[in-house]
């Protein structure tokens, strides 16, 4: 196992025998790498009312590598997205974005940090009522005062990049799913941020446009050098793209590392969610029963 | 036993927090007014939205109005041999009372609605988070023009409501019935007096407020709801729910203002 690897995940004590062994502390890879953190998160913990989604993740981008968040449904990947947005604030732990900590920020110091981030979301989040150039427009009308032409030109770049010339006039109504995510994807880099994040890029897409998107991805990275975040539950999008990978399960970091080392893992967890194995879930009989009949222990 | 006392406390717990909620989500959009840039077309927008697009029907239920009042008014008055006065009682009817609580009444319906469905609708599809992730404050640039067109549009609307109803009622009371249009109309001139229609203005922008207030709070906090319910459902519940608290808050303070300032 490369040295790199890191089993961060959980805080220490709160991980399954299995991980707990291999535990290392977080900033190796960065000592080893010489480059700044652009998110770090620790042992975040979140709840949804008195349900806990997130159990003390601990979580590093570094500038200009691809992570790829990875995980089931209810794995709490889509909470760990929102704490990432600062959309929702954490039970416990902290989150450090761009080098600001999230938890004392004032309003107008989060919007002057969102101005250096793109956010793609999962159905797009375009307005219904204007054209999609004039979403894709709406951050430079916001934020800038550039002349009308500058921006239909600054638009019409962007719209290109994710292969949708020609439908700048179109409404979000008429388009397609997969043009919705890429009008989306076109809108969050309109700033040309230094931070991306893309909420599942090829969920509901076709393999075809689903492999286009993940092309663009990389192709982002090498232009403009961004830092990517992705969260998905696509296996193979994931490792097509991912310059590490974390896998969530439960509200855990079952495993974070490169490509490699996360399909090397001999974690049992990571390997069913890799080879699409369901939940092997083993109830006694009167358990069971307890469970049917809504009994409580 | 112990079970009511808990329901009682959690209700009126709920209650607190909903006050609360609707308080700072007032306050919050208030101070984002303050804030540059100060753009003039979302209101305009709005203004067309709640106003411009509600003229006909005000002007449908204006006219109506107006009729069955001087109707309804001329059966009372002829039989105590005033109908002379037929022209003041339709006008104060009209500007203290009828004018705004029904121009309320249809603004809620036509544009009320659909402001709560459309921002709930947003929150739904992720375009308030998307808005918040663009650093652009909802609040300024959602809520604010809503709140400040229903402040214009509203007011302007129970106008033409009331000018039309005033219409509406000469047509019965002079056109129909034969009463001296110089009496229906010197009548209201007598009668009617500055603070008659200060309290109009007074609750017609006191409705507006309501109006777009509880339908952009409902549908902005629709993925709070107690009830946890989201989508089609959530959008659908939450924006009867706006009608109903829209409609109990216009009749509520209707008659607030009018033991204040009668």
């Amino acid at each position: 196992m490369s040295s790199r690897f890191i089993l961060s995940g959980t805080c220490p004590g709160r991980l399954d025998s299995n991980v707990n062994q291999r535990t290392q502390p977080l900033e190796t890879p960065d000592v080893a790498s010489g480059r700044e953190p652009v998110i770090e998160v620790r042992d975040l913990v979140s709840h949804y009312g008195e349900r806990r989604i997130l159990d003390g993740v601990y979580l590093q981008v570094r500038r200009g590598e691809i992570l790829v968040i990875m995980g089931g449904s209810g794995s709490g990947k889509s909470t760990l997205l929102r704490h990432l947005l600062g959309l929702k604030r954490p039970s416990a732990g902290s989150i450090r974005l761009l080098g600001t900590e999230l938890e004392a920020i004032s309003k107008p110091q989060l919007y002057a940090l969102r101005r250096r981030m793109g956010v793609a979301f999962q159905g797009g989040a375009l307005f219904s009522s204007m054209s999609l150039w004039e979403n894709v427009a709406l951050p430079l009308r916001q934020h800038t005062r550039l002349d009308e032409k500058t921006i239909r030109i600054m638009t019409r770049m962007k719209l290109e990049m994710v292969n949708l010339g020609g439908f700048e006039d179109l409404r979000p109504a008429e388009l397609s799913g997969g043009m919705l995510k890429r009008a989306g994807l076109a809108r969050s880099l309109i700033m040309d941020p230094e931070l991306l994040f893309f909420d599942e890029p090829s969920a509901g897409l076709d393999p075809v446009v689903s492999a286009e998107l993940d092309a663009l991805i990389l192709r982002l990275r090498e232009a403009l050098s961004m830092t990517i975040v992705v969260v998905t539950h696509e296996l193979e999008s994931a490792f097509g793209i991912a310059d590490r990978i974390l896998v969530l399960d439960q509200g855990r970091v079952l495993v974070t590392g490169t490509v490699e080392e996360v399909r090397n893992t001999d974690n049992a967890r990571v390997q069913d969610l890799l080879n699409r194995r369901p939940r092997n879930e083993s109830l006694d009989a009167d358990a069971y029963l307890r469970r049917l009949t809504g009994m409580r222990d | 036993m112990f079970r009511a006392i808990e329901r009682l406390g959690d209700r009126a717990l709920y209650f607190i927090e909903l006050w609360g909620q609707m308080g700072m989500f007032l306050l919050t959009t208030l101070a984002s007014l303050l804030r540059p840039p100060y753009h003039l077309h979302p209101i305009l927008k709005q203004i067309h939205f709640i106003g411009a697009r509600s003229t006909l029907v005000i002007l449908v239920a204006g006219v109506f109005t107006g009729m069955v009042v001087a109707l309804q008014f001329y059966d009372t008055l002829v039989r105590f041999g005033s109908v002379a006065m037929l022209g003041s009682a339709v006008a104060l009817a009209l500007i203290r009372e009828l004018g705004p609580v029904l121009s309320a009444l249809v603004v809620i319906g036509r544009a009320g609605s659909a402001i709560c469905a459309e921002i709930g609708i947003m929150r739904n599809d992720e375009q308030i988070d998307a808005l918040e992730c663009m650093a652009i404050d909802p609040y300024k640039y959602l809520i604010a023009p809503r709140i400040l067109g229903g402040l214009i549009a509203v007011p302007a609307l129970t106008m033409i409501f009331i000018v039309v109803g005033i219409f509406g009622g000469w047509f019965v009371g002079v056109v129909l019935f034969g009463v001296s249009e110089a009496a229906y109309f010197h009548g209201m001139y007598d009668t009617v007096v500055w603070h008659d229609v200060w309290m109009g203005v007074v609750k017609s922008f006191v409705f507006g407020l309501i109006i777009v207030w509880v339908a952009t709070v409902r549908g902005f906090f629709l993925h709070l709801d107690r009830s946890g319910v989201f989508g089609a459902e959530g959008v659908s519940r939450t924006t009867t729910n706006a009608v109903v608290f829209s409609t109990i808050g216009v009749l509520v303070s209707d008659y607030l203002i009018s033991a204040v300032m009668l």
